[in-house]
C-alpha cells in the first residue's frame, strides 16, 4: 500500500467511489458487492512500494498535472469539477470471478465519476487477493437483489468447503436446502416459498445461478455461494 | 466506428424518438416507459462499456521465488494456463450446439472461468521470461497474454492432451470434463495452500485460491451431468461411458512431472502431479459409484518419442483447433479490438 487509507464517510473519494454501480446488476454498488477493497489518497508514486509502469490503469493526465495531497484538499466538500484542488486517489478493486469481463466497465466508472467529482489524478488498481467471496455482499446488497427478484447468496459460504483439505464434491443436493451452510433455506424471492428447485448452476453472468419455484412456478435467479 | 457514424446513429435515435410506432433501438436515457429505467436509476452514465486491459497481478508480489529458475516458472505458468485455455475454447464450441439452453450458459461459463484463469497464468509467464512472448511487428498494440494465445504454432503450446481433442458429443463432453475439473481441482487446491504449503510464488498461490472456487462449481457440473448420464437410459449410459474411456486414456500424461514441474516442485513453486492421484481418484471413485460404473480398462494414449504434450508434443487435434482460433488476430497484428 502507498497510499494513506480514505475512510468510508460521506464526501470522501471513498464514498464517490462506492456509489458506482454495477454494470450487469445495476441494484447493487461496487461497496454493496464488495469489490471495492479500498481508496487510497496520496501520491502512488512516492511511496517505496510504488507500483510499476503499467501496473496501474491511469486514464489521461488533464490539465497541468496532479495535484499534491494534503489534508486541505480533503475537506469534505461536495464533487464537481469546478471544486477545489483533490489529491491523487488510486481504487482498489477485485474482480468477483477470474473472468468476469464487468471488471473494465466498473473501474472505467469508477475513473470518470470520480473526474467529475474533481479528482483528476485517479488510477484503479486490480487485486486478486484474498479472492472474493459472495459473503463480501452488504446486507443492503442483500435486499437489493431480493427486492429486484434475484435471491441473495447464503451467508458462511466457506462452510461448504471449509479452508482446509481436499474440496468436498457435491453430488446432490438435500431437498428444501440451499447451497450454502446447511440448514440455510433458498426462497423464491416472489412467493416465498422454501421448495424450489436447481435448474442450472450458471446463470446469465458467471455469478448466478437458475431456479424454478415448485410453488408458483416462476424461474428465478439465485446469486451463487464462493 | 468513427466519431461521425456515432453522431449519425444518435441523431437516428432521436428522429426515432419522435415517430410512433418505429421501430428504432430504445434508448434508456431518454424513454420514460423503458423497463430498463427502474434498473439504472437515471444514471444515463452507466453505458461505457470498457474495453481497456488491466492488470489483474497488480498488488501481487511479483518476484521470482528464490531456488526457482525463470525459465521453468514461465513454462509451468504456460502449462498451467494452455490447460485452461485449449480447455475453455473446446467448451466454448459448444455454445450454441449444447443439448438445452442452460447446458449451453453452463459450459459458456465455465469456459469463461478458464479463459480468466488462462489470462492471468499467460501474463505471468509474460513477466517471468519475457523471452517466451512471440515476437510481433513494431508498434502491434496486443498485449503478451494474447501473443502467446494468437500467434504460438501448436509446439509452443504446453497443455495436456486430454483437453485439446475434438468435442465428440455430449457424453464425451462430459466425461472429459469431469476428469480435466477433478484434477484441476487438486491441483489448485494445492497451489492455493489448502492441501499443503501454499505455492511460494505470490501469484500462483493467488490464481488458485480463485480458481479453487470456480473449478468446485465446475467438478460438481460435471459430476452430476455423469451420473445423471450414466443412470439415464442405455444410450445415455453408453455414450458416457464411451466418453470416459476416451478420456482415461490421457489420464496418465495427467499425474507425469515433467522436469521443470520437478525443479520447481522441490523449490516449493509447483506440484508434482503424480501427488494429487489419490485425491482425484477419491472424487471420481465417488462418481464412478453413484455410476454404477467401474474405472475404465484402456491402454493409455501413446506418445511419439515418449514426450508428452507438457514437451510441446501434441495431437492434429490442437493445430486444427488453433488454426481458425488464431486466423483473425494472425490476420491483424496491428489490430485494435
Amino acid at each position: 500500500m502507498s497510499g494513506r487509507e480514505v475512510s468510508q464517510e460521506a464526501g470522501t473519494a471513498w464514498a464517490v467511489a462506492a456509489a458506482v454501480r454495477d454494470p450487469e446488476l445495476p441494484m447493487l454498488t461496487l461497496a454493496d458487492l464488495g469489490v471495492l477493497r479500498r481508496v487510497e489518497e496520496g501520491d502512488p508514486t512516492a511511496g517505496d512500494e510504488a507500483p510499476g509502469p503499467g501496473a496501474t490503469f491511469h486514464g489521461p493526465a488533464p490539465g497541468p498535472g496532479p495535484a499534491r495531497g494534503d489534508d486541505a484538499a480533503n475537506d469534505g466538500t461536495a464533487g464537481g469539477s469546478a471544486g477545489g484542488e483533490r489529491p491523487p486517489v488510486t481504487v482498489v478493486l477485485t474482480p468477483t470471478y477470474s473472468g468476469c469481463p464487468a471488471l473494465a466497465t466498473m473501474r472505467d466508472d469508477v475513473v470518470r465519476r470520480l473526474r467529475a467529482a474533481g479528482y483528476r489524478d485517479v488510477r484503479v488498481r486490480v487485486e486478486l487477493a484474498p479472492p472474493w467471496s459472495s459473503d463480501w455482499i452488504s446486507e443492503r446488497g442483500r435486499r437489493a437483489l431480493a427486492a429486484a427478484g434475484i435471491s441473495p447468496p447464503a451467508l458462511a459460504a466457506r462452510a461448504r468447503s471449509g479452508q482446509s483439505g481436499p474440496v468436498p464434491l457435491t453430488l446432490t443436493r438435500a431437498p428444501g436446502t440451499g447451497p450454502g451452510q446447511a440448514g440455510e433455506s433458498l426462497a423464491c424471492p416472489r412467493c416465498g416459498s422454501r421448495s424450489v428447485s436447481l435448474l442450472s448452476q450458471f446463470g446469465a453472468t458467471a455469478c448466478q445461478s437458475l431456479w424454478r419455484c415448485d410453488h408458483c412456478q416462476d424461474p428465478f435467479t439465485h446469486m451463487k455461494e464462493i | 466506428m468513427s466519431p461521425t457514424s456515432e453522431h449519425g446513429a444518435a441523431d437516428h435515435g432521436a428522429a426515432e424518438h419522435g415517430a410512433p410506432g418505429s421501430h428504432g433501438a430504445p434508448d434508456p436515457s431518454h424513454e420514460p416507459e423503458s423497463v430498463y429505467a427502474g434498473l439504472f436509476g437515471g444514471d444515463s452514465d452507466q453505458w461505457a462499456f470498457g474495453t481497456d486491459f488491466d492488470d489483474p497481478l497488480a498488488g501481487l508480489d511479483a518476484a521470482v521465488p528464490g531456488g526457482a529458475s525463470r525459465a521453468d516458472l514461465a513454462a509451468y505458468c504456460l502449462m498451467l494456463g494452455d490447460d485452461a485455455l485449449v480447455a475453455s475454447h473446446r467448451l466454448a464450441e459448444w455454445t450454441s450446439r449444447a443439448p438445452d439452453l442452460e447446458i449451453d450458459i453452463a459450459l459458456a461459463n465455465i469456459a469463461l472461468d478458464l479463459l480468466g484463469q488462462a489470462r492471468m497464468l499467460l501474463i505471468r509467464a509474460a513477466r517471468v521470461d519475457p523471452g517466451v512472448v512471440p515476437a510481433l511487428p513494431d508498434g502491434s498494440p496486443v498485449p503478451a497474454e494474447d501473443a502467446l494465445a494468437f500467434f504460438r504454432p501448436d509446439r509452443q503450446f504446453r497443455n495436456v492432451r486430454l483437453v485439446e481433442g475434438e468435442g465428440g458429443d455430449f457424453g464425451q463432453a462430459i466425461a472429459r470434463l469431469l476428469l480435466f475439473s477433478a484434477w484441476r481441482l487438486a491441483l489448485l487446491s494445492r497451489l492455493a495452500g489448502r492441501t499443503g504449503p501454499a505455492s511460494t510464488d505470490a501469484v500462483l498461490a493467488a490464481v488458485a485460491a480463485k480458481g479453487v472456487k470456480e473449478v468446485t462449481y465446475h467438478r460438481d457440473f460435471a459430476a452430476r451431468w455423469f451420473v445423471t448420464l450414466a443412470q439415464g437410459t442405455p444410450e445415455s449410459r453408453r455414450r458416457v461411458t464411451a466418453g470416459l474411456a476416451q478420456a482415461w486414456r490421457y489420464r496418465a500424461e495427467l499425474f507425469t512431472a515433467h522436469p521443470a514441474e520437478l525443479a520447481l516442485a522441490a523449490a516449493g513453486v509447483a506440484v508434482d502431479p503424480a501427488s494429487l492421484a489419490a485425491e482425484v481418484d477419491a472424487a471420481l471413485g465417488q462418481v464412478l459409484a453413484a455410476s454404477g460404473l467401474e474405472p475404465p480398462d484402456v491402454p493409455p494414449a501413446g506418445m511419439p518419442g515418449g514426450r508428452p504434450g507438457r514437451d510441446g508434443v501434441h495431437t492434429e487435434a490442437l493445430s486444427a483447433m488453433l488454426a481458425p482460433m488464431q486466423a483473425v488476430a494472425r490476420a491483424h497484428p496491428q489490430g485494435r479490438w
